[in-house]
């Protein structure tokens, strides 16, 4: 049949290009993302952790998995204000939004260790 | 403002914003000044002391804190209050409030200024409200700009609504709740408007802090998602906007789970599940955007076909399985305060409780004027003017506004989350119409004046704005303006389509607009002013009238509690109805049996099927609570209406909640509670008639008129058998009886079969049955 075969070829096309277009990005962007893929796979071993163990004690299940989520979101944020392709962060230093990154995580990290009982 | 002008000298702008910002800063220093001052009218006409019920609450907590420390508090249990069962202070508190205060006497102290606990209690609110006049000018400085700015500010200073709320010695939590709600908004918003991540970081701070002050806070967490669904839909997303939304959620999920009372249901509640729904979908709505950055268009149509064929099934699992875990909770997961407000007959059916206070009704159509008064009208001008042009930040005033506004009309306690937004609103609508009236103004006085440069410079810049425009737009200013233009050429008359078109009005009309607007803003003050002093200044623990021969003060309150903590040893209970609960304890130091705190129907039940029934019953009931003193507060004397009668209503359905014995007809004439000759003999028998009215015809001879009934009562003269009554104070408002203990000896049937030395002996093994000795 034609149509499977084009959606399959599309979808190779589709993943070729893909991997094409994001191999030009730079590479401390690269690395952002290799920190957010960390972040977000240390994340479900916890919640796959969690559904064997069982979830007591709550809040150190909660705060485990939400620091990872809350690195990865802050990551995120970080790599939106330093990709050189936004528009709107064009006159904000890379410095700042380092800065801006370290500071959000050292209050998501007092918190998380707070909560962490 | 106008469009300062760039090509003449540098120096004079400068010094044109300059004068401006210093201007700018003592309007606010004076707004800060009047939002403090105006709320000093009960110190004034009263004294010094803490109102109503609940502060009394916050203030005894406060005490413990400052003498006992941040530890003690956050793991105190609480033995004088709900007796047998105790109360958890630490979880079940919001402690931003208590922190606060607590803070700023420690740091007065620290400075060696000794105010006691009670005036850093009294003045918290004043204190705050000038805050949060402050971050009213700061958020609407966002949306529209300064002049909007300072005018919401100095509405909000003002606004009735928030004065009854927080004027000094309403110590609640909605003192500082307000400002932290106020902030918080500002935050996301310059979060939005900047996209820098240091301002993320303090949104999240802030709005741990509004979730450390009041339970309010479920409207943040849910108003700020519907306000990124909406900008996603309209397509206005920006990285800004993940931004200002992400990390404030895993932030704010996490911070509102550190605050004991929150605890779980910070992840568990469905008042939260909005937030993370978003959550995932700005996510995906961010990839979308990524992916369609780095693909060709071409591509990106593959990619999204596939996406959403896959996509469909996956989501319609995922929500079967959410509707699934919902459903099958019996309230959907939401809470009993929040269900109330999304189905605004759930509590008068389910929970009599919260039916029964009087902030959760319906607000009346009077108590929006009088509570936001000129506001009303003005909002829907701002609304408009939010429209022109729409940015993120209206957009979200736009949301704001509409919510509260149905919220308002649920709850009448809600109006103080509304008067915010009307505040803010007012303020760009009063600011935009000045901004029209002024430049037209000024426009003439440049017209008729000699040629200043700024005025041909302005005209310069509207020329090639309007070489721009097509030609037939050109027509229609010269046919509007033929009376006053000398020079058709610059006139920048056109109707406002962008921003750039200014609205010039003929200048009588503008003239005398501006003297309207003057008198709008005037009435508004001496309403505000007015409601100030007269109907929000009342502590009502303290009362008064006028009358001829002066000023009467009725102070029942206060004197009935000193008398309890006098007189009364320190481990007796007293039984009253929970609303005077944080009252006995904070004032009498006495234990009591329920409180306003509401949390156990079962309780309450208890003390109002006591009130509710016969003497012997209801003495039996007490005896096995320990209570030692009732105490109840009676207003047929003087005529005070809130008094126990009135509220005999509520203890029957309560107690006929749990207790079926307790049915609501027997105590109804014809549908009535009625304590005239015509009430019913349950009625007349019932612990709560017997303790107000006994002894009453002493006070009028022999009559027997409640002046709150208007009438004369069913049973004038009765004994009591199983009470005593201790004291009465001056006014009869409040009364105070002491249980009666069990006799020694039974008289009745079983004496006959009793020897004269032992009498408890033999009797004791007849009688172990419930039978009440008395005989």
């Amino acid at each position: 049949m034609v149509k499977p075969a084009t959606t399959k070829d599309d979808a190779h096309a589709l993943f070729y290009s893909l991997r094409s277009a994001y191999s030009a990005t730079p590479t401390n962007l690269k690395i952002i993302d290799l920190y957010v893929v960390f972040a977000v796979f240390t994340a479900l071993i916890q919640v796959a952790y969690m559904a064997i163990v069982g979830s007591f004690p709550f809040n150190s299940f909660l705060s485990g998995v939400l620091s990872c989520v809350g690195t990865a979101v802050l990551a995120v944020c970080l790599r939106i204000q330093v990709n050189k392709e936004n528009k709107e962060f064009k006159d904000l230093p890379p410095e700042r939004a380092f800065a801006d990154f370290v500071l959000c995580n050292l209050v998501l990290h007092l918190v998380i260790m707070n909560f962490l009982g | 403002m106008a469009a300062s002008t760039d090509t003449t000298a540098a120096p004079s702008s400068t010094l044109r914003n300059a004068s401006g910002n210093i201007l700018a800063f003592f309007i606010l220093l004076l707004i800060g000044v009047l939002a403090f001052s105006i709320r000093l009218f009960s110190v004034i006409k009263y004294e010094s002391v803490i109102h109503e019920f609940d502060p009394y609450f916050n203030y005894r907590v406060t005490q413990f804190l400052t003498k006992n420390g941040v530890y003690d508090f956050w793991n105190w249990f609480d033995d004088r209050t709900w007796y047998p069962l105790g109360r958890v202070i630490g979880g079940t508190v919001y402690p931003g409030l208590t922190l606060t205060a607590a803070t700023m006497w420690k740091a007065l102290h620290f400075l060696n200024i000794p105010l006691s606990v009670e005036t850093v209690c009294v003045f918290t609110a004043p204190v705050f409200s000038a805050f949060a006049a402050w971050a009213t000018y700061l958020l609407t400085k966002e949306v529209k700009g300064v002049g909007a700015g300072l005018t919401a500010a100095v509405l909000l200073a003002m606004v009735p609504s928030y004065i009854s709320r927080s004027v000094a010695g309403s110590y609640d939590n909605e003192a500082v709740a307000i400002f932290a709600l106020i902030f918080t908004f500002y935050l996301y918003i310059k979060t939005l408007n900047t996209g820098s991540l240091f301002y993320a970081t303090l949104n999240s701070i802030s709005y741990f802090y509004m979730v450390c002050s009041w339970g309010g806070y479920t409207f943040i967490i849910n108003l700020i998602p519907m306000h990124v669904l909406l900008c996603i839909v309209t397509s206005r997303y920006s990285p800004r906007l993940y931004i200002a939304y992400a990390p404030l959620v895993v932030l704010g999920t996490l911070m509102a789970a550190l605050v004991p009372v929150v605890g779980f249901n910070a992840v568990m509640t469905s008042e939260h599940f909005a937030s993370f729904l978003v959550f995932i979908i700005i996510h995906v709505v961010a990839l979308a955007y990524y992916i369609k950055g780095i693909l060709s268009p071409k591509m990106f149509k593959v990619a999204a076909t596939l996406v959403i064929s896959v996509g469909l099934v996956v989501c319609c699992a995922v929500v079967a399985v959410l509707i699934a875990v919902v459903a099958s909770s019996p309230t959907k997961g939401w809470s009993g305060r929040s269900l109330s407000l999304l189905d605004p007959t759930y509590a008068s059916k389910y929970i009599p409780i919260i039916a029964s206070v009087s902030e959760h009704q319906p607000p009346t159509w009077p108590s929006y004027f009088m509570d936001i008064n000129v506001l009303a009208f003005l909002v829907p001008a701002g609304i408009i003017a939010c429209f022109s042009p729409l940015s993120d930040a209206s957009s979200f005033v736009i949301l704001y506004i509409v919510m509260s506004v149905y919220f308002s009309g649920v709850m009448v306690r809600l109006m103080l989350v509304f008067a915010p937004a009307a505040c803010i609103m007012s303020g760009v609508a009063l600011s935009e119409a000045f901004d029209a009236f002024t430049r037209s103004i000024k426009f003439y006085a440049f017209q008729t004046g000699d040629t200043v440069s700024a005025s041909t410079v302005s005209m310069e810049n509207n020329v090639k704005e309007i070489e721009k425009k097509e030609e037939s737009l050109k027509k229609r200013p010269s046919k509007k303006n033929k009376k006053k233009e000398k020079e058709n050429v610059e006139k920048p008359l056109k109707k406002s389509q962008t921003e750039k078109r200014p609205l010039i009005l003929p200048v009588e009309a503008s003239v005398f607009a501006l003297f309207l607007t003057v008198l709008l803003a005037a009435f508004y003050v001496v309403h505000s002013v007015w409601a100030a002093a007269e109907a929000y200044s009342a502590p009502s623990i303290v009362l008064t009238s006028h009358s001829r021969d002066g000023l009467h003060v009725f102070d029942d309150f206060r004197e009935a509690y000193a008398w309890l903590s006098h007189n009364t040893h320190v481990d007796d209970k007293v039984a009253s109805w929970w609303d005077y609960g944080y009252q006995t304890t904070a004032m009498a130091n006495r234990t009591v049996i329920v409180d306003n705190n509401t949390w156990n129907n079962t309780h309450i039940a208890t003390v109002g099927t006591a009130m509710s029934s016969p003497e012997k019953a209801a003495w039996e009931i007490f005896n096995s609570l320990d209570v030692k003193y009732v105490l109840v507060v009676f207003g047929g004397v003087v005529g005070y209406s809130s008094d126990d009668i009135n509220k005999f209503l509520w203890m029957v359905r309560i107690g006929g909640g749990v207790f079926p014995h307790i049915k609501e007809p027997d105590y109804l004439r014809d549908g009535q509670y009625r304590i005239d000759s015509q009430a019913t003999p349950t009625m007349l028998n019932s612990l709560m008639y017997k303790l107000s009215y006994y002894r009453f015809v002493e006070t009028d001879g022999g009559k027997g008129y409640d002046r709150v009934r208007g009438t004369e009562i069913g049973k004038k003269y009765f004994k009591l058998t199983h009470f005593e009554e201790v004291f009465t104070t001056h006014h009869w408002m409040v009364r105070i009886y002491k249980l009666k203990p069990q006799k020694n000896r039974i008289r009745g049937k079983t004496k006959k079969s009793r020897s004269k030395t032992s009498s408890k002996g033999p009797t004791k093994t007849r009688t172990i049955t419930k039978k009440n000795p008395w005989h």
